[in-house]
Parts: structure tokens; sequence; C-alpha cells
């Protein structure tokens, strides 16, 4: 009679849901179903008397969900009107996802007319509703949702939305059984209980797939769940005691967040686990994971395919087919989410953003560090382009430098394992990482970055020696006649030389290089202060003579894409006794000036004479030119006078 | 050969010659944009082996106006990867010109390459793409 058992099409309008709204609709009509206590709702006459196994919806449960809608009473009870719940005297599943529809349109603005609910319209979206499946739901769209639908939902639910739950020890199994086991909590953990099943069956057979978190959430998923049966006891008592292990863990990174997505936050320990899981698959944690890696790796999670395609979707950022560090840790958080039963945002939520995941994790590790920088110089950010690519090029060396230091100490890789940490961070984010070991060893990766980029500059600086070829181009290609290339050929070496020095990175460099060589302990600050290069010429003329002699080969070695490894001899060379001569120690406030003075006017001089050099350069150009209107005056004579003999 | 639809009424993407994607607005008289799109595909055949041998020009994937009919012109694209767009537009809506086309098969083109770089996506699946579908639902919005 009512084909309410086809579930399709019935007394009410046709209806055209997508496949979201189905999902929301369905599970939002059995939660209102089951919520009467597992059974039809008020109307079991009625429910009787349709056909039998067709579920109804209590009109208890239905009228909360529709207050919960914060539509007008008059336009709830328009609602229930259309469709059709008044004429059949209940709601079965037409006329719950006809209401449902009309409430979403209602909330859209549209008017409550059966019409409206023709077109695409965006999920119904509930407040304070009772148990947290609708506010998910009805968050669907807006995972992110206030602040007060998370308290809220921590009261009831006790945490179960935090990763990192506070006293979970105790609470973790019995709060969370009795007031679960009242209020309707199966129907909203119908849809979680399938994947903490297969979760349960996948522990057993891949038990690296299992970060913390996973288990941290299980025993509050199965709890939830005894109403479902027995398959969640088991495994509940198991994770129990892991749970334990784990929460002293969690319990520090409580109570931090500002976001109300919690728990889209990646804790430290996930981020190692992810970190660890990258490793595995790609020891090299500044490159990519590939695509069919990738796959192959997430498919293990046992998650279906579209949902690992969607997760997919939302975490490789840039669309290249594979997973950069961040990129895979936010995709791998996804997929903890997914399988604890959390619907997956519309987008990649601030906190899974790969810049975010940079920034908020200056890991200690160097794998982590090499990554951030890594990262960091791909996307063209605000950092100066030279100091990205430094920071790439020490980094490499640091990763490079480590692993064929591992026969030499143990402590002093560590040393300088610690020392890289501290000193990328700091100059990646710009935020201070807890500046820890010593500045000699600070200063010593960065000397190794710096000194590819001072010796860039001694190479502009030194741009004398290799002198330029004539450039044809001088469009005297037709007085080439004249003899005017072998004029100029001279001039263009010089003009050249000349043109080369004066620009480039002069002012900058002198400056810093003073107050860096002030003090180790001043590097930091000023470091971020100063532009690129130069900042880091000083320390490392300042530190080349330091530096262990092994380092030194080494450092050459791993820079072989360094146009100016050549140079670095040389460089070292200058810089060294010209460091070793400045570095004694001093004063520092009057040295910075003094040496500021210094390099002021040394600046002034190059300037003068570069504009001695240019001014020379002019006026023999005019030369040139008044040469060249002079024989150009001539040759035109000549025409004139070839000319009327051809003529005649 | 899967093709794509689109109109300001309907998107199809085809491969094979059978659809990856479907999108029409609005939705009734879907049935009709479907026959006109397939027949189109004979068109867009047409020209593909009028072209000759591999040209890679991007002027070439785009195949412009296949045919006008009374109502409503159509249009296609094809990609190196032998996926053919399609479009189907409503004439009365002139204010859509041959730049505006070529823009947007640009952009289906480039959520398509993006929907191929997601390795869980196997050529010739029904393209679920959130992605891809709330670009083409801003196209189409755009365009209606």
């Amino acid at each position: 009679m009512e084909a309410a058992a086809s579930g399709g099409c019935g007394s009410g309008p046709p209806l055209l849901l997508s496949e979201g709204e189905q999902q929301c609709y369905s599970e939002l009509f059995a939660r209102c179903a089951g919520a009467a206590g597992g059974g039809p709702g008020s109307g079991p006459p009625e429910a009787a008397r349709a056909a039998p196994g067709a579920a109804t919806a209590a009109s208890g449960p239905v009228a909360d969900l529709f207050r919960a809608s914060q539509l007008p009473a008059e336009t709830l009870h328009q609602i229930t009107e259309l469709c059709g719940a008044k004429r059949v005297g209940y709601f079965g599943p037409t006329q719950f996802y006809v209401a449902l529809k009309l409430i979403a349109a209602a909330q859209s603005g549209l008017p409550v007319r059966i019409e409206s609910i023709k077109c695409e319209l965006p999920l119904p979206r509930f407040m304070m509703s009772k148990t947290d499946a609708e506010i998910r739901f009805g968050n669907m769209a807006e995972l992110h949702g206030t602040k007060v639908q998370i308290p809220y939902l921590i009261t009831e639910k006790n945490t179960f939305k935090r990763m990192d739950d506070e006293d979970k020890q105790q609470e973790t199994q019995s709060p969370t059984m009795s007031p679960l086991a009242s209020p309707p909590s199966s129907p909203p953990h119908y849809q979680r209980i399938p994947l903490s099943h297969g979760y349960s069956k996948l522990r057993s057979s891949t038990e690296q797939m299992h970060p913390a978190p996973y288990e941290a959430r299980q025993p509050l998923v199965q709890p939830e769940g005894p109403s479902l049966g027995g398959p969640g006891a088991k495994p509940l008592r198991h994770q129990a005691s892991l749970i334990r292990s784990f929460s002293v863990e969690r319990e520090l990174q409580d109570n931090n967040s500002s976001y109300p997505d919690e728990p889209w936050r990646i804790t430290e320990e996930q981020r190692e686990y992810y970190v660890n899981q990258f490793r595995s698959l790609q020891p090299d944690p500044s490159s990519f994971i590939s695509g069919s890696v990738a796959k192959n790796f997430f498919t293990k999670s046992k998650l279906s395919i579209p949902e690992l395609s969607y997760i997919w979707e939302l975490s490789d950022a840039d669309c290249d087919g594979a997973l950069s560090l961040p990129e895979f840790c936010a995709a791998f958080h996804l997929i903890v989410a997914r399988k604890n039963g959390y619907p997956l945002p519309e987008g990649l939520p601030p906190t899974l953003q790969p810049e975010y995941l940079q920034a908020a994790f200056p890991k200690p590790k160097w794998e982590c560090a090499l990554f951030d920088s890594y990262s960091e110089s791909m996307p063209a950010n605000q950092q100066p382009r030279d100091l990205n690519r430094m920071e790439k090029l020490s980094v490499k060396d640091m990763a490079d430098f480590p692993v064929p230091t591992q026969d030499v100490t143990g402590d002093d890789k560590q040393a300088l394992k610690s020392a890289t940490d501290e000193a990328l961070p700091k100059d990646m984010s710009e935020d201070s990482a807890t500046p820890k070991d010593s500045n000699s060893l600070k200063a010593r990766p960065r000397s190794r970055s710096y000194s590819s980029t001072s010796i860039e500059e001694t190479m502009k600086r030194g741009e004398d020696p290799p002198t330029p070829p004539p450039r044809p181009q001088k469009t005297h290609s037709r007085a080439s006649s004249l003899d005017l290339n072998k004029v100029f050929q001279p001039s263009v070496p010089a003009s050249k030389s000349g043109l080369l020095p004066p620009p480039p990175a002069l002012p900058p460099r002198p400056c810093p290089s003073q107050s860096e060589q002030a003090s180790e302990a001043e590097l930091h600050p000023q470091l971020n202060r100063a532009p690129s290069q130069a900042a880091e010429s000083s320390p490392t003329k300042k530190d080349i003579p330091y530096s262990q002699p092994p380092s030194k080969p080494i450092r050459r070695k791993f820079r072989p894409e360094n146009q100016a490894t050549e140079n670095q001899e040389p460089a070292t060379a200058v810089g060294g006794p010209a460091s070793v001569a400045t570095v004694k120690p001093h004063p520092t406030v009057q040295k910075q000036s003094s040496k500021q003075k210094k390099a002021i006017q040394t600046a002034i001089r190059k300037n003068k004479e570069a504009n001695a050099v240019l001014a020379r350069l002019n006026s023999e150009l005019q030369q040139q030119l008044k040469e060249v209107h002079q024989e150009r005056i001539a040759l035109e004579n000549q025409l004139e006078q070839l000319r009327p003999v051809t003529v005649l | 050969m899967e093709w794509f639809l689109v109109t300001s009424a309907a998107v199809i993407l085809f491969l094979q010659n059978y659809p990856l994607y479907i999108r029409s607005v609005p939705t009734e008289n879907e049935l009709k944009f479907h026959y006109m799109v397939h027949t189109s595909l004979d068109v867009v055949d047409e020209k593909i082996s009028a072209m000759g041998k591999a040209l890679v020009d991007q002027r070439e994937l785009y195949l412009g106006l296949l045919y006008p009919t009374e109502d409503y012109k159509v249009y296609g694209y094809v990609t190196n990867s032998k996926v053919k767009f399609v479009m189907v537009v409503d004439s009365s809506n002139t204010a859509l010109r041959d730049n505006e086309i070529r823009s947007m098969f640009r952009k289906l083109h480039n959520s398509y390459t993006d929907v191929m770089c997601n390795p869980f996506y196997n050529p010739g699946d029904r393209i679920q793409s959130r992605a891809f579908d709330g670009m083409v639902t801003s196209m189409m919005i755009q365009v209606c």
C-alpha cells in the first residue's frame, strides 16, 4: 500500500537524492527509527498496518530532529504536511526523506514546496541534536564546525572526538559504556561498527598499520556498540591495555587547540608514526611516494576505493600523483580518522594543510627538517629565493653529511644532527625553535649553507678575470667593414667587468657580515633579519677556519651542482684569512659599527670605481658615435656625387 | 573512448564511446541531451580522423562547434589520449563565445588530469571525484 518497503517512490512526490543525501538521510532515518528503543515508533499499529518489515521513524525523535533544524514551528508543520506524514499518520522512509529534503530547502531559503526539493540542495543542518551523528552529518559540509558542538560532543561522548583524551584510563571503558547504553547509540554507530570490525580484523593481520590513535579510539568505538553485539567486546579488552599504554603520552598534547576541528590535528606521536611509515616506503623523506606505492599501502587499510580516492584527492594538494611527507601525513591521518568513524571532510582541514604541517612540526629529526626545507623551497613562498635555495642546499648537505660520517663518530653525527635540527627549523620557519646545543654546532651547518652563497658573491666580485666574448649583436655589423668591431672589442670586456661588480650584493653583504662575526649568539636574530646571501657569508668566513678538515672535502663533494664549488677553495682561502683577521674577540657593538663604517666606505669606493669605469666607457662610446656620424656623412657625400653620374 | 558531455545543460565525458561522466543542468530532458551527444560522437570521430597524424596542438584538441541544431550547439574537444569532451549549450545562450568555450574545455581538461593523477582512479571508471564535480558545477552555474 504504502510501498514504503520499497524505500523509493511512495505516496510522496518523486524524489531525487544524491548519494550523500541518501546516506545521510538513511542514517538519520535509522537513528530515528531506532531511537524509540529499537522498534517502530509511536505508531506501532500503523506500522503493523504498513508492509511488514518497513521501518518507520518514531514521531518523537523525528520531532526532535525537526526542531533541531532550527526552523520555525509552522515551517515544520508545513513540511510534515507536505511530506505526507500527516496523511499516512507516520514517517515512513519516503516521508522522512521528503521531510529532510524540505528542511534542507527551507534552510537554504527556498519556499517549502514540493518543487523546491527537485533541485540539488545542501544537506539539512541540525543544531543541538542529541546525538553526535546528527551533528556530524549536519556538519559534513562544515566539519570545522563551531565550538558549541564540540564541547557538547565532548561532554556527551566523553572525549570521543578528541584524539588525545584526558583521564582516559579510568573513563575509557566505564563512562563511555554507561551513557551510551541507554541513549540511542546504535544507529549513529552502525556505520562505524563495520569499520571497526574491519579494523579489528585488520589489527590481527597487519599490526603495523595501526598508529596509537587507532587504539585510543577503539575502546570508545567498541563500547558504543555493545548493543550491537559481542564482536566489540573482544577487541575492547584487548585494546584497553594498549589504551593505557598510550594514554599517558597523549595527555600531553591536550587542550592546546584553538581549532575547533580537533579530529584533524596530528599529534606528535602520530606524526612520528606517519614519518616512520613514510620512511619505510621511501627512505628519503624529502622526496615523494609515488602513486602506485601509496595506493598499495593505503589499500591495506581496507577502506573502500572511492573513499581512498577521495582521501587522496584531499591530501594530494598539488595533484602531482605523488605524496610528499606532509601530504602523506595528511592522507594517513584522514585514513585513521575514517577508520575510526569520522566522516571525511569536504575540504582539507586547515590543520592538515601541507604548509601548516610543516610549520607546526619543526621536527627535531633530521629527516623532517630535510623534508621541511625541501617542501618549503618547493612552493613559491615568501622567503627569498636565495634563502630557500641555500637552505635546500644546506639541508641536502646535512642529509649527506651525517651519512658519510657515520663511521667517524656517532657522537659527532648526533651533535651535527641535533645542530641541523636546530639550525634548519630556525632558518626555515623563522619562529624560534628551541635553541639548544652549542652555537658552534649551529653555526657549522649554516656555514656550509652560507659558503655556497658566499662563493657566489666572490664569483660576482671576481668577475674581472673571465672576459666575456665580444658581443656580436652590437648592431654594427653593417659597419664591420669599418673595423668598428675592433674598436668596440676592447671596451666590451671593460664594460662588462665594470658593470658587474657594483650592483649585485655589495651593500647587504658587508653590514651583516660585521654583525654576524660579532658573536655566534647573535647569529640567529641577525640571520632572520638580514637578507639571504649576505647574512650567511660572514659565518662562512668565520667558521671555515673552525670547521674540521674532513668537513671541507665532504662539503665540496656533495654540492657538485653548485657552480661555485670549484671556487670554494679560493673563496675559503680568501675568506679564511680575512675572517680570521676580523674574528678576534672584541666588544661586539663597537666592532660592529666600525666594521659597518668600513664596509660602507668600501662600498662607496667600489661604487665610485664603477662610476668611473662607466663614465669612461660612455665617453668612448660617444667618441665612436661621432666618428660613425662623420663616416656616414662622408658616405652620403660620395653617394650624391655618384648619383648624377648614373642619371646621365 | 570515454566521453564528456557538458551542456549548459549537460556535460559528458567519453572514453571509448561510453560515458565517463555525465552532468546536466537542469535535469530534465537529459535523454534528449544524451541522444544529441551520442550522435555528435560521430562528428567527433570524423574530425579526429580528418586531422590525420597525431597533431598534438592545443588548437586541434579543441574541435569547435560540431554542429548546430535549432536549439542547441554542440562543442567538442578531444585530449591526447582520445578522451572526448562534448558540451551541449543552449542556443539562446548567445553570450557564450568561442573563447569561453575553449577556456571551459581547458578547465575540464585540467580537472580531468587531476583526476587521473589519483592512483586510486582506474582509467575507464566513472569519475567520482568531488573536486571534479565541484568544478563542473561552478562552470555550469556560470554558464546557465
